[in-house]
């Protein structure tokens, strides 16, 4: 087995709440547009947050990607989020549907969250409660098994080589891409279709409402309730959308003429433990700062050569902790200290879904030498500004020549993922 | 309804499960759902919610084993019509 291949992403695909297709997403991020607006059924059940980052998806946009079975069985906002996403980034790539062709050497990593808990999960609850299980057809399982992204995309991919489903939580989609990246790189796969979904509604929001963790002081001001890293941050806004990217061999990327996003230099996941400060919902900084430092060292850059760091940052009173463990790990001088943006700004959370959408933004940013500014920002947390300087934070976007992005998202389970993107030069 | 009128109708709710459409253009009775017109067996199931759907009827499992070929669909969706 042949080591250290180097791994290019040369497809991108997004259904997000600001934007739906790769092109209106550079759009949105570059012009700081929110895609966080109220919706009324959360009002009606009595959520205390009633505002969300819900993606609008077009029949016509559907039908360009979709095959017309797909478009007609399809109703879990997840699995389209996902499908779409996914379909997207291929053709992206330059890459074509064959239904004749197997690939051995394809995989495809498209994690999850809680698909179950999708908006479209409840007329199929009332119809069992009401003793109708025979309508609920075939789509039911396949659409909520947490694989189902996967195999549907896998229908119309023929990929034979892994074809799985992560799930860890909010650092699911980080962690796609890095698995991905790794079976290209050690050799067992040339070409992996890498991303992640969540679905909508009152179901999924409701929950995390429940927790008290989401914003409920912006029902009347929605766009202004993801104001990550600010001294008024009260809670993450709920969103749901989907991201996928197409990993290459280098070799195969160039041989085909692909268009290079980016490299992929290192990665790593890692865990707490949910222990030394770390639990269900916190983090161990001391593991947050390993992951970080483990994937700088697999990239082999030194940490002042990093342009931005694309966070995880949610807007709730855990940024400032997540920045600390960043100039913890990075540990260099101040005016070296790379800049800081947070994709939440504009879309909230797209919980498992947002590693990818996320990443898809940085390799947006990347290709197109800009840092989307933080939306929201009207004064910075008083224990940032004691660690960073403000000007490392932009509140608009920066048209820059970016070379190395650090990515990380964390989530609950005391999980941990870094991903360091380069701009590739042969 | 007659025969044919049912015979025209159902191609339209079993279209989206046919991946070669062009099988759909000759649809005589002795056509298999299956066997001649390539729908995944899974589908059948939906195919079968889709006409109760659509004719307000209810198929038993031992009716929706008897429909195999285009015309015992057929056969099937008129004799229930006739009990509801």
């Amino acid at each position: 087995m042949s080591l250290n291949k180097r791994v290019v992403i040369t497809g991108l695909g997004v259904v997000a709440p600001n934007a739906t297709g790769k092109e209106a997403f550079e759009h949105a991020l570059r012009g700081m547009k929110s895609g966080i607006t109220r919706i009324p059924t959360l009002a009606e059940h009595n959520l205390g947050c009633q505002i969300a980052g819900e993606p609008e998806v077009s029949e016509e946009y559907k039908l360009s990607l979709l095959p017309q079975l797909l478009n007609k069985m399809l109703d879990n906002h997840g699995v389209i989020y996902g499908c779409l996403s996914g379909l997207e980034a291929w053709k992206d790539a330059g890459l074509t549907l064959d239904y004749d062709k197997f690939d051995p050497e394809l995989g495809i990593i498209y994690g999850g969250g809680a698909l179950s808990m999708d908006e479209s999960i409840g007329p199929r609850f009332d119809l069992v409660n009401a003793g109708q299980v025979k309508k609920l057809g075939t789509k039911t399982i396949t659409q909520s098994m947490n694989s189902g992204v996967s195999a549907y995309l896998n229908g119309m991919l023929g990929a034979g080589n892994r074809v799985m489903s992560n799930s860890s939580a909010c650092s699911t989609g980080t962690e796609a891409a890095i698995m991905g990246y790794e079976l290209i790189k050690s050799g067992k796969a040339k070409r992996m279709l890498c991303g992640s979904s969540e679905g909508k509604g009152k179901y999924i929001w409701g929950a995390f409402d429940s927790m008290r963790v989401l914003c409920r002081d912006s029902n009347d001001n929605p766009t202004f309730g993801s104001r990550p890293m600010s001294s008024t941050s009260s809670g993450f806004v709920p969103g749901a959308g989907g991201g996928a990217l197409v990993l290459e061999e280098l070799d195969t990327a160039l041989a085909r003429g692909a268009r290079i996003y980016a490299e992929i230099l290192g990665g790593d996941v890692n865990s707490g433990g949910q222990r030394m400060g770390g639990s269900m919902t916190a983090p161990n900084s001391t593991a947050v700062q390993a992951c970080i430092k483990n994937a700088i060292k697999e990239a082999g850059v030194t940490p002042e050569s990093i342009d931005l760091i694309s966070g995880h940052l949610t807007s709730t009173m855990a940024d400032p902790i997540e920045l600390n463990n960043w100039v913890e790990a990075l540990n260099v001088k101040t005016a070296d200290f790379p800049l800081v943006n947070a994709t939440k700004s504009m879309i909230g959370h797209c919980i498992a879904g947002a590693g990818s959408i996320e990443l898809v933004g940085c390799a947006l940013q990347m290709h197109g030498n800009f840092v989307h500014g933080n939306l929201n920002i009207e004064e910075l947390h008083p224990e940032i500004l004691k660690i960073i300087p403000t000007e490392k934070i932009p509140t608009a976007t920066v048209e820059t020549n970016l070379n190395i992005i650090a990515k990380a998202n964390f989530g609950f389970g005391d999980v941990n993922s870094c991903i360091i993107l380069r701009k590739f030069s042969s | 309804m007659t025969k044919d009128e049912i015979k025209a109708e159902i191609k339209g709710v079993i279209e989206p499960y046919v991946m070669q459409k062009e099988l759909l253009d000759n649809l005589s009775d002795e056509i298999q759902l299956i066997g001649d017109l390539k729908i995944n067996s899974a589908h059948v199931v939906d195919i079968v919610l889709d006409i109760e759907e659509k004719y307000d009827i209810t198929i038993d499992d031992e009716s929706i084993n008897k429909m195999n070929t285009i015309g015992e669909a057929i056969e099937v969706i008129l004799e229930k019509m006739k009990k509801d």
